[in-house]
């Protein structure tokens, strides 16, 4: 579980990487999701990658963490997960303003003199 | 044991909460009213501030605790000297930005006043909070609040800007939250007080990860305060963002500098182990390339805006390469350095539009190219826009004397506040004490005098071109709630000039707590929670 884990985060990082070295708004912007998916995930992971663990203790059990998942990466990654939904909505609109106000979409505005 | 005086802690995140709510449900309409709720926010901060100051001048660290949940469970609020140190500026600042905007540039565009107390609202938070999330979720309310005001007013080089701007500052917030995620993967704490005590018992296969997670978190923190090669963004963002908005994302770069100054020093500050000192090298080196870069930025310059923006790299880079060098003496000048230049560049944004005003559009571009070039070309007669507010006799006389004012803080020339900064960062890298490299101490000094030296070149260049050589042909019609401002921000970096002595002292008290933070760890991990409420 760990190498899929690990090689599906590898793959959305990278390919984010690559959308947001390039040169036009909505590529950089799919970048940015595919990036703050594999950050998404890789939180998430912190946690340890575990299957079937409970979500919270059942009576009688010790409060270890290897008796339950933990519980703060969960929580850790749904403040990001909204805080970046929200902040990438706030850049599309941005988008759509700056391709309406330079006619390009270019992401300096204008395309490169060649 | 919690007195009222504790509660006052959670107050600089409420109060402007509340007013910027208030303000939304009111609806953007009631001009008069909205600016009513926003003048007593901002005025309760700077009075908050002024209280807090008072409280923390003690070596006690207050803390408080949300909820009221044991430590470690629950988020808590540490105020200490930088903290405190911290409010005041913002809150100082905030006011005077807020006075000004009630000039007219609050008709710009829609919801500019809560966006501002939002924007008051995460800066106030970020220096509040004593775990690593809240730092993350405040920073990132004050980001959105400032992607708002940096694109307020809008235009085609305010959206251009504010585009690559977003990008950079939504790059960094992943980078943060990656940093952020191993720390907790690592060590299971995200309370900073905490993480420094386990700091030590790191085993040694994990120390390295730690470090990289923490490095990674640490690039966020200097793209915030724009370091040299991070820093490429800041200049046409500043630049181009309406004046008040400029003025109080002025202090922005300062929370990146905030929060290296907070995280690494209790990192890797005092006894924590082998790691103490990691990384000192890249603030040092990092620092000043970003004081070298602005420095070049200051002379290339044609206008004035960018002259601002550059100045914001420069003590930036004098900020960062005075922490890298890791002793208390200069942490304490770079404290007083930092105080002396955010208010300096604050007043120094605000001024410069009240320069431009009366003047041709692109009139500093046409100057600098006629000076290099020779004139050739008629003058175009522009037609001035009607402004509102009340004409003051010798408009000039006070604009310039403004103008010299901040020349001088921001170059660090003798008699104001910035001069006595720069002294106390050099007298400290210099004086006998000094354990640090021999080479960091003279770069540092090295740096220091000939980036004021160029700011001196380029400030006396703007300065003799804007008021001497081709003053506006009738001087400029500026209203008194624009003027006062700068007044009241050059009044008290005439008075850290006075009173230097206490507020060195205020400052030193400060590094210390930073560089021997055991009266913080205890501080937060003082007493139980209390039995009742």
């Amino acid at each position: 579980m760990e190498l899929i884990a690990s090689l599906a985060i590898g793959v959305l990082a990278g390919s984010g990487v690559w959308l947001l070295l390039r040169a036009r708004t909505f590529q950089v912007i799919v970048g940015l999701a595919l990036l703050s998916y594999a950050v998404n995930l890789f939180i998430f992971s912190t946690g340890g990658l575990r299957s079937g663990a409970a979500a919270i203790l059942r009576a009688g059990e010790s409060g270890s963490l290897a008796n339950y998942a933990d519980p703060l990466p969960q929580a850790l990654v749904l403040t990001a997960i909204v805080i970046g939904f929200a902040t990438t909505a706030l850049l599309l609109v941005v988008l759509l303003a700056a391709r309406g106000l330079t006619g390009s979409d270019h992401v300096d505005g204008r395309e490169r003199d060649r | 044991m919690t007195a009222w005086t504790d509660h006052l802690l959670m107050a600089p995140i409420v109060v402007p909460m509340l007013a910027g709510a208030i303000m939304i449900l009111i609806g953007d309409r009631r001009r008069n009213l909205i600016g009513l709720i926003g003048l007593a926010s901002t005025v309760t901060l700077v009075l908050l501030a002024g209280l807090l100051l008072t409280m923390a001048d003690e070596p006690v660290v207050r803390i408080y605790r949300l909820g009221n949940w044991p430590t470690l469970f629950g988020i808590v609020l540490v105020l200490d000297g930088l903290t405190a140190l911290m409010l005041a500026l913002a809150a100082v600042l905030g006011f005077a930005a807020f006075v000004f905007s009630l000039g007219r540039w609050q008709r710009a565009g829609a919801f500019f006043h809560p966006l501002f107390q939002f924007q008051l609202m995460g800066l106030n938070g970020a220096f509040l909070t004593g775990d690593l999330f809240n730092l993350f979720v405040f920073f990132e309310v004050m980001l959105a609040a400032s992607y708002g005001m940096a694109l307020h007013g809008s235009g085609v080089a305010r959206v251009r800007a504010g585009l690559h701007y977003i990008t950079v500052n939504l790059v960094a917030s992943l980078l943060f939250l990656i940093g952020v995620s191993v720390v907790y993967g690592i060590t299971g704490t995200l309370n900073m007080a905490d993480l420094a005590f386990r700091m030590r018992d790191i085993v040694a296969e994990d120390r390295g990860l730690l470090e990289t997670g923490l490095a990674i978190m640490g690039i966020a923190f200097l793209i915030k305060a724009a370091m040299w090669p991070l820093g490429f963004w800041l200049p046409p963002t500043y630049a181009a963002a309406t004046t008040p908005a400029a003025a109080i994302l002025s202090i922005l770069s300062k929370v990146g500098i905030y929060a290296v100054l907070r995280v690494w020093l209790l990192l890797f500050g005092g006894e924590t182990g082998p790691s103490v000192g990691f990384g000192s090298h890249w603030l040092v080196v990092g620092g000043l390339l970003t004081i070298a870069f602005g420095s070049i930025a200051v002379l290339a310059t044609q206008n004035l805006p960018r002259l601002a923006g550059a100045s914001v790299l420069i003590s930036s880079g004098t900020l960062l390469a005075a922490i890298g060098a890791g002793q208390v003496a200069v942490t304490g000048g770079a404290l007083f350095y930092m105080a002396s230049s955010v208010l300096a560049i604050g007043a120094f944004f605000l001024l410069i539009e009240l320069v431009e005003r009366g003047r041709e559009v692109g009139a500093d571009v046409l100057a600098v190219t006629r000076a290099a070039f020779g004139s050739g070309e008629d003058e175009e007669e522009l037609e001035e826009q009607e402004i509102v507010g009340v004409v003051i006799p010798g408009t000039l006389a006070i604009l310039g004397f403004a103008f010299m004012a901040c020349a001088l803080l921001l170059a660090g020339l003798p008699p104001l506040s910035g001069f006595l900064a720069k002294f106390a960062i050099l007298s400290a890298v210099m004086g006998p004490t000094g354990t640090g490299l021999r080479l960091t101490a003279w770069g540092l000094m090295a740096a220091l005098i000939l980036s004021g030296f160029a700011t001196v070149i380029a400030m006396v260049r703007s300065g003799i071109d804007v008021f001497w050589t081709n003053p506006a042909r009738r001087p400029p019609r500026i209203g008194v709630v624009e003027i006062l401002p700068i007044a009241f921000l050059l009044l008290i970096c005439i008075g850290l000039t006075v009173g230097a002595e206490p507020t060195m002292d205020y400052m030193q008290a400060a590094a210390q707590q930073l560089h021997a933070p055991t009266a913080y760890l205890r501080g937060v991990f003082a007493g139980r929670p209390d039995a009742a409420p």
